[in-house]
């Protein structure tokens, strides 16, 4: 994904402002990835982590102090991968970061390569491109516990031999372990030189040093990889910088003359390597050990159980996502409009009050109201994904994915759409490609989220008649709420087809995914992932849903005139109205004079082919910042007063018997029920959503792409439907 | 023979990987190479992708993938 001007800049709350003087060493942390990387940081950092997006980097990286060590040394940590050879943009980082291309981040001095020692064979390969980069490299290799209950036995000092490297055991959540691996640290800033690289073949070596003769401004493996990735990110990087396309298929034309195939060639040269270095220095059982692993994956991917485990989890999740965390929702609703009723009694009555009482409070509440299922979605992410079932679940469900073109990794955000898109979005960043990213985020606004369901119970409940069939097993009305959320879904598939298309060229969404050991989800580990979604959620999305949310209450009580009421007040003198209704007419008075009234009139000619009235139109304007709101908009509109929710029979008798003011027909027939539902289930009336996408594409104008190609959508099919039911008589 | 044919739970040794465009390189890369011992462990619930053990960890890789990757008996 592009990142726009807006996140250029390095984050001023974020950029570390220890000392400058005082640190003077950078060690990148690198490794493959579920080798416990981030477990080593925090042990070596104690937990001091500052997370900062670099210019032109949306991936996050933290970096934090080293304790206890001299000199003074900055860890980075870098994202994981298996290979210097970059697929994606985020293993791109971790070249830029190695070779000092990152703004704001200096070129490490020492870089601290982590290990899986239960698997070192695939481990070493990266560290055998480290090597290239002839800086100082200290090796930790983590989880002897786990290796040695495996029957895997090392020789470090063997190893650490062969490799003219320090080679340290440490078993990285435990910090008493990991003294040896600060004294090495501080060693290897001490020595001068490197260790040997890996001697590659001389028709790669010849061509690296040919191309670097073009090219004096490279390393060797910067050469290597431009010149060995077809399509990949270091030869787009190359280009774009000014480079010649030519030299790259000179060099590659030749090689394949002289019959070898380059990447290939390097990659048997490195393991012939790693054979090498391991040999005899590594034992393992003849036969692999069952391990914990194992008998837990009999059960959790077998293609039955397994299924029907997944599906547990799931349904607990969603109990918990809708039951638990709409229990306190409705909560800091009530919590916020008593505070709002509350401050109101202080004001006296007048913009003042209806901008604090209405505007600000309500709309602070509107924000926070996310808040539960947001920390309770990303507990049950975090949970899934440090015990290592999210791989799981990712693997079990690529079949389903590439329906949409894309692949098990998405599978858990876009169910999280039932919920709130707002979390969802959030979700995708355990996505690791960024296309697949991308078109995740944008169809997840497509699955029907929690605030839809209370649009759907008033309207089916008003209009949709309650037959039952096969002897009231079925019912029509539990159908038509099926309906909707099958309308999202399926409207997400052309979606995703349009938008792959429209997506930041790259490869496509592939799936190569590690199945890592299972593990205990880590407390803190947890912890920290809902407290930095929550803090971020409130802090960006906060400030301009808050926004949002005020232009439409302003717009939704001005003018608030003196003729609106004296109106009201006369009808109510010729008609000996009570007080309750005296004041629920004036409500209704104020907003449909309101400007927001004369946005509904004047839209008033684009819905009514739907067949709607003003009224609806105005509804459906108002909910644009949060489309529940469109229930108390049809309560105020239809003079019943704020107090309203999806429930109150009043508000279905009054959906039910609204008329025209002309014809006296009745507005909510089952053609404009069913027409107004649709345009919710596929129109992106969220603000929340908005503002996330933009912030996590990194653009705007994806949000504007999302909003006006819904919207569209939504109208349209509308009017579709409610052709279609006209048509078939309803 | 390929990876996406091999019996289940019956280690196998890869003998080549054909070239399949640049996730090849990654599989490779990931040490699927000729001389690697395999195990297909399980397929998903709707039988793509494949779950198999790759000399000391655990893969899951889709059938058109594991296509490119011959294999012979132990």
């Amino acid at each position: 994904m592009k990142t726009d001007e807006s996140s250029l800049a390095p984050n001023p709350d974020t950029s570390l402002e220890a000392d400058p003087g005082e640190i003077l060493l950078t060690v990148a942390l690198i490794g493959n990835p579920n080798t416990g990387k981030t477990s080593l940081f925090n042990s070596l950092t104690g937990f001091r982590r500052h997370v900062a997006n670099y210019p032109g980097v949306t991936v996050e990286t933290a970096s934090g102090p080293i304790k206890n060590v001299e000199p003074a040394m900055l860890l980075v940590d870098l994202p994981g991968t298996y290979s210097l050879a970059a697929i994606s943009p985020d293993e791109m980082v971790v070249n830029d970061a190695l070779h000092g291309r990152i703004a704001g981040l200096s070129r490490p001095d020492v870089i601290l390569a982590i290990v899986d020692a239960s698997n070192l064979h695939r481990n070493l390969y990266l560290v055998s491109q480290l090597l290239d980069l002839k800086l100082p490299l200290v090796i930790a290799v983590n989880m002897i516990d786990v290796a040695a209950k495996r029957g895997i036995e090392l020789d470090c000092e063997l190893l650490s031999a062969r490799l003219g490297l320090p080679v340290i055991p440490v078993i990285a959540t435990r910090e008493n372990t990991i003294a040896p691996l600060r004294n090495a640290l501080h060693q290897a800033t001490l020595k001068h030189g490197a260790a040997e690289a890996v001697e590659l073949p001389n028709e790669i070596a010849g061509e690296m040093t040919s191309f670097r003769e073009h090219n004096p401004g490279l390393s060797p493996p910067e050469a290597l990889r431009i010149i060995m990735e077809r399509g990949g990110y270091a030869e787009k990087q190359f280009i774009a910088c000014g480079g010649d396309l030519e030299q790259i298929n000179e060099s590659r034309r030749r090689m394949k003359e002289a019959g070898i195939d380059g990447p290939r060639l390097e990659v048997q040269t490195r393991y012939a390597w790693i054979h090498k270095i391991l040999d005899g220095a590594v034992t393992r059982p003849k036969k692999p050990l069952v391990t914990w692993t194992d008998r837990i994956d009999r059960v959790l991917t077998h293609r039955v159980w397994g299924a029907i485990c997944l599906l547990g989890v799931l349904y607990v999740m969603f109990e918990a996502l809708f039951r638990f965390a709409g229990v306190v929702m409705d909560q800091i609703d009530c919590a916020f409009a008593a505070l709002g009723e509350l401050v109101a009694g202080w004001l006296p009555a007048g913009a003042v009050q209806s901008l604090a009482a209405d505007g600000l409070i309500g709309g602070v509440g509107g924000v926070l109201v996310f808040l539960p299922q947001i920390l309770l979605l990303f507990a049950f992410i975090a949970m899934l994904e440090d015990c290592g079932y999210m791989a799981r679940a990712a693997y079990m469900n690529d079949r389903i994915m590439r329906v949409l073109g894309l692949s098990g990794r998405s599978f858990i955000p876009l169910l999280s759409g039932f919920a709130c898109s707002v979390p969802a979005i959030l979700g995708t960043r355990a996505i690791a490609d960024r296309r697949e990213r991308f078109v995740t985020i944008m169809i997840i606004p497509f699955i029907s989220c929690s605030a839809r369901l209370p649009v759907y119970v008033l309207l089916i409940s008003a209009v949709v008649p309650s037959v039952k069939y096969l002897g009231g097993w079925l019912s029509l009305q539990a159908l038509i709420m099926l309906g909707m959320y099958l309308v999202g879904v399926v409207a997400a598939i052309p979606a995703a087809f349009m938008l792959h298309k429209a997506a930041p060229a790259g490869p496509k969404p592939n799936f190569i995914l590690e199945l890592p050991s299972y593990k205990m989800p880590r407390l803190r580990a947890i912890w920290r992932r809902m407290y930095f979604a929550g803090r971020e959620f409130i802090v960006r999305a906060g400030t301009i849903i808050l926004a949002v949310n005020l232009c439409v209450w302003a717009l939704g009580y001005f003018p608030h005139s003196e003729t609106t009421r004296a109106a009201v007040v006369t009808r109510a003198a010729e008609q000996g109205w009570e007080r309750e209704r005296h004041e629920s007419e004036l409500a209704g008075a104020y907003i449909r004079d309101s400007y927001l009234g004369a946005v509904g009139r004047a839209i008033e000619p684009v819905v009514e082919p739907i067949g709607w009235d003003w009224r609806i139109g105005m509804a459906v304007a108002a909910s644009f910042p949060a489309r529940e709101v469109v229930v108390a908009s049809l309560g105020t509109i239809y003079n019943l007063g704020a107090e309203t929710d999806e429930s109150s029979h009043s508000l279905t008798n009054a959906i039910r018997n609204a008329r025209h003011d002309e014809t006296g027909e009745k507005i909510f027939t089952i053609p404009v029920a069913l027409s107004v539902m649709i345009f919710f289930a596929l129109c992106a009336q969220c603000s929340g959503a908005l503002v996330v996408i933009a912030r996590e594409t990194g653009s705007w104008k994806w949000a504007a792409v999302s909003f006006t190609g819904m919207t569209t959508l939504a109208y349209f099919a509308a009017w579709g439907a409610a052709t279609l039911a006209r048509a078939c008589g309803l | 023979m390929s990876l996406a044919q091999a019996p289940k739970l019956k280690p196998v040794l890869v003998t080549g990987i054909r070239s399949g465009g640049g996730m090849t390189y990654r599989l490779m890369e990931m040490g699927l190479i000729e001389g690697a011992r395999v195990e297909v462990l399980g397929r998903a619930p709707l039988g793509d992708p494949l779950h198999v053990r790759l000399n000391d960890y655990e893969l899951s890789l889709r059938a058109d993938d594991a296509a490119l990757v011959e294999i012979t008996d132990l």
